[in-house]
């Protein structure tokens, strides 16, 4: 565009600095999209050791205070409270397994037995890092104390069960 | 009656200050942000509640995707350290040039017998797919663990501090292959370790 000429004098010698100011924010686009604004957050996991010459480590657990819960397939959970075997699990999506605790929890607290609820999560074959990642932060949303993973003592019956439901 | 003169102003305006703020902005970012460290195994990891930080020093991620395993150590003389101790135990030897630019490189998934063909790469090449086909984590050859062990040794050796494990996965990864990676770490007697995820807004 021509410059008006605002006066009679002449103009004074000024350079445009448009392009230049294009030029500065295109870098700076550039580096708030190349570089790291926070750092990655984390979740940290403790695991029961694997050590069996220490019986001391192993927590007794209240049937009527434990609830297991299997991620199968398909973003599918099993779940079942108390002893394995003796009730069927109950199949639901993982999406809605927070519902399922926290209700238990209420039925296990007002049972009057000593003890926190336990809530053992045993990961299979069939299930994702993300559904597992997921379980871990439902339970810590919902603050259940005593969580436990167990990903090797997945028992015969808790398999059949969820063979029969096709989640594993 | 004479007009009424209309005075005409010129429509440039004096962009010096914007281009003042803009190179401040500028200088502000270059001086604060640390650069994204190119990843050789782009992976997403699942999200969560959880608001712990990944701890930048004394830590060593394992990155896993696709049914391969990559390992990085923080702190390149950590890193260096680690290195000697992998050649010591697999009898090797790095040149002094070769565990210079190893310091250089975050993430790697090769086996230690074609490391030394990494290092050599450009590395523009190493970040190619297909180029890293992971670190061997096999009962048979399970440099994995040997890794994992010598990193704790370094760690221990130049920060005095205990060695933190993430285990970055990715959110589709089955989970046997996490299991597998897990199993390596409570060999040796690592019960506790960080899963690396995206923040989530906490539900109300």
């Amino acid at each position: 565009m021509a410059e008006l000429n605002t006066g009679g004098k002449k103009a004074t010698p000024r350079v445009d600095m448009t392009p230049m100011v294009d030029l500065m924010f295109l870098l700076v686009t550039f580096f708030i999209l190349t570089t790291v604004i926070s750092t990655p957050q984390a979740m940290d996991i403790v695991k029961p050791d694997k050590n069996d010459k220490q019986p001391e480590n192993r927590l007794e657990l209240k049937a009527s205070k434990t609830m297991t819960i299997l991620l199968g397939k398909n973003n599918k959970v099993a779940w079942y409270m108390g002893v394995a075997g003796e009730t069927a699990p109950n199949i639901g999506p993982l999406a809605t397994v927070g519902d399922d605790i926290v209700k238990n929890r209420k039925i296990a607290d007002a049972s009057g037995v000593a003890g926190d609820f336990v809530v053992l999560v045993k990961p299979t074959s069939g299930s994702t890092f993300q559904n597992f990642v997921d379980m871990m932060d439902e339970l810590e949303i919902l603050k259940v104390k005593v969580r436990q993973i167990d990903d090797d003592n997945i028992q015969d019956n808790e398999k059949q069960a969820m063979k029969e439901q096709g989640i594993l | 009656m004479p007009r009424i003169k209309v005075k005409r102003t010129s429509t440039v305006t004096d962009m010096t200050a914007m281009c003042d703020v803009a190179a401040l902005l500028l200088t502000f970012f270059i001086l604060t942000a640390t650069a994204r460290q190119p990843e050789p195994l782009a992976v997403s990891t699942p999200s969560s509640t959880y608001e712990f930080k990944v701890p930048a020093e004394n830590n060593a991620t394992l990155t896993i995707g696709q049914g391969k395993v990559f390992f990085e150590v923080a702190g390149v003389n950590v890193r260096k350290r680690t290195l000697e101790l992998m050649a010591e135990q697999y009898n090797m030897t790095f040149t002094p040039e070769e565990l210079k630019a190893f310091m250089g490189i975050g993430s790697f998934g090769v086996p230690l017998q074609s490391l030394k063909q990494l290092i050599a790469m450009k590395a523009g090449d190493r970040m190619k797919p297909g180029v890293q086909p992971g670190i061997p984590a096999d009962s048979t050859d399970n440099q994995l663990s040997a890794w994992v062990l010598n990193a704790r040794k370094a760690t221990k050796e130049i920060n005095q501090q205990d060695m933190r494990i993430s285990i970055k996965g990715d959110s589709k990864e089955e989970y046997p292959v996490v299991k597998k990676v897990i199993d390596i770490l409570q060999d040796q007697k690592v019960n506790k370790f960080l899963l690396v995820t995206n923040a989530e807004a906490k539900k109300k």
